[in-house]
């Protein structure tokens, strides 16, 4: 079985950002980068359904700059047996873009499952999976927190309002894992070692029209510093006459 | 407490490869989750967290420097830079690996025959089987050559006669690697757990390394098979030699314990209000915090120089006496100012700050102690021996 994880490298959610001088972006100077955390679930899913299945192929792609290259090394340590990086220069994509940048790279490899994280932290649009399963013209199953395959079946479920709910197609098809779907592995050092001489290759990515233009990106306001207050009598006042909220 | 945060002022991370912070991070990540949360509780009960051998079994932590036999094969460097962060869990944690590799598999890799190496490196580099290391006596620490620990040719088995004191792992291991004179000359045997003869007491009441196994080893007409003698350990460098591997991740360790107090001394030092603002504000609190910083940087530059020498098969035994000797010095200078920083806070095992410390009065005397290397480094500049 051909399984494609779909990875992205995103500012560490404790990361201190700040924007870039053109106002559109983040400044990456001083920012801890990562893979996506949703996006190891897909990957240790991959890896589980591999050695369920005790064959299996994965490859792992992502859409990015040269520094990208770090993260796709974390996933081929994890267990993945290929890396390939869609070279854009590292600029930003829309999850529609994205999509499509993705789609047409697919068409030139043999895949029958696609996992991804269920969104993105840094821009956090949630677009990308089921563009991607739209395009691709495939069974499409997000947030997905259980999977199985049955030869060529899969069954997942997927956490909704007050339940669960259980869902199954044959392949081929795109899912997009949640948390509570497994627990990532570490690398192990033998597995670092190993992804040494797994082949990384750097693909163009196929140059499309942007779906959207970022205007600006601005950080919330500043909060204003807090009060302590002398007294209950002075902190109902300041409630009822300043915030008032009572 | 918040994730740790690893001083690096001099972005000596550059000066790693990608591989080598890949396997750094990755231990610091499993250290974060699988060490941090019950550390406290076995110092507190004196306890070593042996369920996380197959962990670190699995990781390819142990003998990861070693090549073949199922050891991972890894730099100098990268093996440094995971004591580093063993270290900053707690120098026990980082004292059982440094003895299963570098005390015990590493004498069995480099003196053993191939059916010894067979025998048991798989199992150790897993994790399933356990080493201690033999060489100190009670009576004999800094001058191991003076060891009274006898073995006698019996035709078909070596008798062993003798014991051996301040051993890690000694009552968990399923093997130990004994330093014993044959006729005066210094040799290394190996000894399996349930020969008879052979027992081993466990060390208590100790202020140091409380997370860690500490023993005796006793022999007692204890009977080894002739195989069990490693043939490429002849005389005192024998041992020394295992020493030697140790130490060189004793220079990276300590970092890292260096490295955990000052994270928890600046973070303190930050959020702490006294006379109405944080006491980093103080001068006299960022003089410590600086000392901490500046000495930590030196010692990483150390480390990572002692690292590459080792690489480039430049090595010699007194730059590991210098940096084991400086690296200890430093963080346990830097606990103490750690501790100072925490105020009484810096007291309860809330902070990890004197648990660190504590260790380290270990760490500065096992493996050579401080003044042991100062006279290693003394003889290489003087070409004078100040003990013989």
């Amino acid at each position: 079985m051909e399984i494609i994880v779909c990875v992205k490298r995103v500012p560490a959610t404790d990361s201190k950002v700040k924007i870039a001088a053109d106002g559109r972006g983040l400044d990456p100077a001083g920012v801890e980068f990562l893979m996506n955390p949703y996006d190891e679930y897909a990957m240790e899913q991959a890896i589980q359904l591999r050695e369920k299945a005790g064959a299996g192929t994965i490859t792992v792609v992502s859409l990015g700059g040269a520094d990208a290259q770090k993260e796709l090394r974390q996933c081929l340590a994890m267990g993945a047996d290929k890396a390939v990086l869609l070279d854009d220069g590292g600029k930003p994509n829309d999850g529609c873009s994205t999509a499509r940048i993705v789609a047409a790279w697919l068409k030139t490899v043999p895949h029958e499952l696609v996992l991804c994280g269920r969104q993105a932290v840094d821009n956090d649009e949630g677009q990308f999976p089921s563009r991607l399963a739209t395009l691709l013209g495939f069974a499409c199953a997000t947030e997905v927190v259980a999977l199985t395959l049955d030869g060529k079946v899969f069954r997942a479920e997927r956490d909704i309002e007050g339940g669960r709910e259980v869902v199954a197609c044959p392949l081929p098809a795109v899912i997009s894992c949640n948390k509570g779907l497994n627990e990532p592995r570490s690398p192990s050092l033998k597995g670092i070692m190993a992804a040494k001489k797994k082949p990384l290759d750097t693909v163009a990515a196929t140059a499309v029209e942007p779906a959207l233009e970022f205007v600006s990106l601005m950080l919330p306001p500043e909060k204003p510093p807090g009060r302590i207050v002398g007294s209950v009598q002075e902190l109902v006042a300041a409630l009822r006459n300043e915030a008032k909220v009572i | 407490m918040s994730q740790f945060k690893a001083a690096d002022f001099y972005q000596i991370d550059d000066l790693f490869t990608e591989e080598e912070r890949m396997i750094r991070d990755t231990i610091r990540d499993w250290v974060d989750d699988k060490f941090m949360p019950i550390i406290e509780e076995h110092n507190r009960s004196a306890t070593f967290p042996r369920h996380l051998v197959p962990q670190l079994g699995e990781l390819g932590v142990l003998g990861a420097s070693l090549h073949g036999h199922g050891c991972a094969g890894l730099s100098p460097v990268a093996y440094g830079l995971i004591l580093q962060e063993l270290e900053r869990g707690d120098s026990g944690l980082r004292s059982f690996v440094s003895v299963q590799g570098s005390l015990c598999m590493f004498p069995i890799h480099a003196y053993g025959t191939e059916e010894q190496k067979q025998k048991w490196l798989p199992g150790m580099a897993a994790g399933k089987l356990i080493g201690c290391f033999g060489l100190t006596e009670a009576d004999f620490g800094s001058n191991p050559s003076g060891m009274l620990t006898r073995m006698e040719d019996k035709g078909d088995h070596y008798l062993l006669n003798g014991s051996k004191y301040w051993i890690t792992n000694g009552c968990i291991a399923d093997l130990a690697i004994v330093a014993a004179k044959e006729d005066g000359e210094v040799k290394m045997i190996v000894v399996e757990k349930g020969t008879p003869g052979y027992s081993t007491n466990t060390i208590k009441n100790k202020f140091s390394l409380r997370a860690s196994v500490t023993s005796e080893l006793i022999f007692q007409d204890c009977k080894v098979p002739k195989r069990n003698v490693l043939p490429g350990a002849i005389g005192i460098k024998g041992p020394l030699s295992c020493l030697n591997q140790a130490r060189f991740g004793i220079a990276f360790g300590t970092v890292g314990s260096a490295m955990a107090v000052y994270d928890e001394a600046l973070r303190y030092s930050q959020n702490r209000i006294m006379f109405d603002r944080p006491i980093a504000r103080f001068q006299l609190v960022q003089n410590k915090l600086v000392w901490m910083v500046n000495e930590i940087t030196k010692g990483q530059l150390l480390a990572w120089r002692l690292g590459r020498l080792k690489e480039m098969g430049k090595l010699h035994h007194s730059h590991v006496s210098l940096a084991k000797r400086n690296n200890c010095w430093m963080a346990l200078e830097c606990c103490r100012l750690a501790r100072d920083v925490l105020g009484a806070n810096g007291i309860t095992d809330e902070y990890q700050t004197m648990r660190h410390m504590c260790n380290l009065e270990s760490v500065i005397t096992y493996e050579g102690t401080h003044d042991i290397h100062a006279l290693i480094v003394g003889r290489e500049i003087t070409g004078e021996s100040a003990v013989t």
